[in-house]
């Protein structure tokens, strides 16, 4: 009891535990509200941005509001661009002559006023060729089309074929966002047109599974192992820790791949790989949970219970598993966290879950990696996903310092 | 010397080894090493020993000669590289479960310290039950159990009423140590193995202790092993004394011959590291 008071009482576990309750807490309760497929494809289309959508006809159907409000674009400022400026600037020195300091290209609004006061499309102006005279002609129909106030028109084809006026959009036409259908994307959509968030949210949850299950069964074998070539000894032990030191020496991710790949792609799913990637991370628990019983295992109290009559069993259970429990617990913490990475590895290289039913947090990289949204500047599509990952891993080992930090005297302030 | 000679003329006619008719525990050339290939350590070095029924025995020696790996050997804690064990004249056989479980009725410790003797996290009343349990006494019913716990707690002035349902670390040093002693009582071994028993113990529980400790070697008559390296302590409760130096046994004896008498310069040394009262103590010794 008084150990779990202490566990809370260091503020780098509860720092480190808030955080993944939060992420935890997420997974739960974001689902319960957001009831929809969080693979459903809304957009058809790569990676739309994030930010609020309005369905367009919609907002065109509905009935406007008049409101006096300035347009945001200035159709005039659109329609001249700077090319367009500095040929209206000549025309009007050369041919009009105008004094320069007169005009400012910098102003749509003045510079299109001077050009309607001073040309004529009836003129024929001196000094100029025929090409350039044709210019000036497009440029004041432009100047035309944008100065008009009736705004868009929206038209029907009628029975006989003729366009038939339906509706005319005018510049002070406003509707109100809560009369139309509107669909925030926070995140924007990935490649395949689905809801980042929401796919997010799927994605953590089946990654904290995937490492949950990676780590108990890691720590599971490992344990085992440990408790049983610490406490026997002697052959053993020699061959225990042989099997060991082999599954070491050989980096764990390239067996990892290995056996991802004789799997096959049929074969792979979720639970699979999280089975995978325990089987093959188990060694270091071995290793500690060994070096742990040894030092245990010539204690008074175990020979005390050996003199005792008690079995084997009953002393690795009683006298030896309960003073390396807190010891087996921060080691379970870091094989979640580091079944979550392993499983974002795999999946990077394309040998995860063979799924598209789900998402996990490495198969979100991955289709995000596949469709180049680092190149095009996607950052939705991956960036979420990575603070996910480094927010999982960093909430784990800060619960685990803060652990050790109360479990280890030696560490204590 | 005579001993060395002995214990090679013992080694030599190993054919036929004679072991007394009283003798409870023997050892013939009994060897332990650690280690293996060129890192080994030679912990006991081919010793010889009878210890006789009732007799109060104590092995003395300094920090590291092998006073504690030779008594893990002797309960069958731990493996012997070479020799032989003899309990009760025969050779001693604790091959299996059930044969060590037999031997361990006969022969308990009491550990020097008390501190890491018990598991921490279970309830002292679970040692005294596993005392009965091995007793045979496991099916009885609860009052009479609770009855033998608070005879054996009595003996060693503890009050069983206020130590039931309390963990090793609610209690002192000494009153641990006392449990050991009660717990011993509840087995009623015939060989009682004393490592250092009063060693982390304050000078006024020690004289209890071991008050304790003789008065329940007269209760139910067992031989006692004292391992110790308070040479004083030896020469006042055993009826014999062996010296152990560097994993051997220089010099063996009654108490009387070794520590009065010492022949061997190890044992005159043990002897003058002991500080005296009203005595100017020489370090340089």
């Amino acid at each position: 009891m008084n150990t779990i008071k202490g566990v809370f009482r260091s503020g780098k576990f509860i720092v480190g535990f808030v955080i993944f309750i939060l992420i935890l807490g997420t997974c739960i309760i974001y689902p319960l509200i957001v009831t929809s497929d969080p693979l459903a494809m809304l957009g058809q289309g790569n990676f739309f941005p994030p930010g609020t959508y309005i369905s367009q006809e919609e907002a065109a159907l509905e009935d406007p509001y008049t409101l006096q409000l300035p347009v945001e674009i200035n159709k005039l400022d659109s329609a001249l661009d700077v090319g367009t400026r500095a040929e209206i600037q000549s025309f009007l020195i050369k041919q009009a002559g105008v004094a320069e300091s007169e005009i400012d290209v910098t102003d749509a609004e003045a510079l299109a006023k001077l050009w309607k006061d001073n040309y004529d499309p009836e003129v024929k102006y001196q000094g100029l060729t025929s090409a350039k005279r044709k210019k000036l002609k497009r440029i004041d129909a432009a100047i035309d089309n944008a100065m008009r106030e009736s705004g868009t028109m929206i038209a029907s084809e009628g029975e006989d074929g003729a366009l038939e006026r339906d509706k005319t959009i005018r510049d002070t036409d406003y509707i109100n966002t809560k009369d139309v259908t509107r669909k925030v994307l926070p995140l924007g959509t990935d490649n395949f047109g689905r809801d980042v968030l929401t796919e997010l949210v799927a994605a953590t949850k089946s990654s904290l599974k995937i490492g949950l299950v990676a780590g108990l069964v890691a720590t599971a074998i490992g344990l085992f192992l440990g408790l049983l070539s610490g406490y026997l000894g002697g052959f053993a032990d020699n061959l225990i820790m042989f099997i060991t030191n082999l599954f070491t020496v050989i980096p764990s991710f390239v067996i990892l791949i290995l056996i991802s790949y004789s799997v096959g792609d049929q074969a792979r799913g979720i639970m699979t790989v999280a089975i995978i990637i325990g089987i093959t991370s188990w060694p270091w628990t071995t290793r500690s949970v060994r070096s742990q019983v040894i030092s245990l295992r010539n204690r008074d109290h175990v020979n005390l219970s050996k003199l005792s009559g008690h079995s084997m069993l009953r002393i690795i259970f009683t006298d030896i598993l309960p003073y390396i429990a807190s010891y087996v617990v921060m080691a379970l913490i870091l094989q979640i966290s580091s079944g979550i990475l392993a499983e974002a590895q795999l999946s990077m290289i394309g040998l995860g879950p063979a799924t598209t039913k789900t998402a996990t947090l490495g198969l979100m990289m991955q289709w995000a990696m596949n469709y180049s949204a680092h190149l095009n500047g996607s950052w939705w599509a991956y960036f979420p996903v990575v603070f996910m990952i480094a927010f999982i891993s960093f909430s784990l080992n800060l619960m685990n310092t803060g652990l050790d930090q109360v479990f280890n005297p030696q560490l204590r302030d | 010397m005579e001993l060395q000679q002995q214990n090679q003329t013992t080694q030599q006619s190993s054919s036929k080894i004679e072991i007394p008719e009283n003798s409870c525990l023997s050892g013939r050339g009994l060897t332990k090493i650690f280690g293996v290939g060129k890192q080994t350590t030679l912990a006991v070095d081919h010793v010889d020993f009878d210890f006789n029924r009732g007799e109060i025995i104590s092995i003395v020696g300094e920090s590291g000669s092998g006073k504690t790996t030779l008594s893990k050997m002797l309960l069958g804690l731990i493996s012997v590289t070479d020799g032989t064990v003899y309990y009760n004249g025969k050779p001693r056989d604790i091959s299996t479960a059930a044969k060590k479980k037999e031997y361990w009725k006969d022969i308990q410790p009491i550990f020097q310290d008390p501190f890491s003797s018990y598991n921490m996290f279970y309830k002292i009343d679970a040692v005294l039950d596993d005392c009965l349990r091995m007793r045979g006494a496991g099916r009885l019913p609860e009052d009479q159990k609770t009855a033998m716990k608070t005879e054996a707690c009595s003996f060693v002035n503890l009050k069983y009423a206020e130590l039931t349902n309390k963990y090793p670390f609610e209690l002192s040093g000494g009153q641990m140590q006392r449990l050991m002693i009660a717990r011993i009582f509840l087995l009623k071994p015939r060989i009682l193995m004393a490592d250092e028993p009063t060693s982390m113990i304050d000078a006024c529980s020690r004289a209890t202790i071991l008050d304790m400790l003789l008065k329940l070697r007269d209760e139910i008559n067992m031989t006692v092993i004292f391992i110790t390296h308070d040479i004083g302590l030896a020469y006042y409760i055993s009826d014999k004394v062996y010296i152990m130096e560097h994993g051997r046994f220089v010099e063996s004896g009654t108490a009387d011959e070794c520590i009065l008498h010492p022949q061997q310069d190890y044992t005159k040394r043990l002897i003058s590291d002991v500080p005296k009262i009203y005595e100017k103590w020489d370090l340089d010794a």
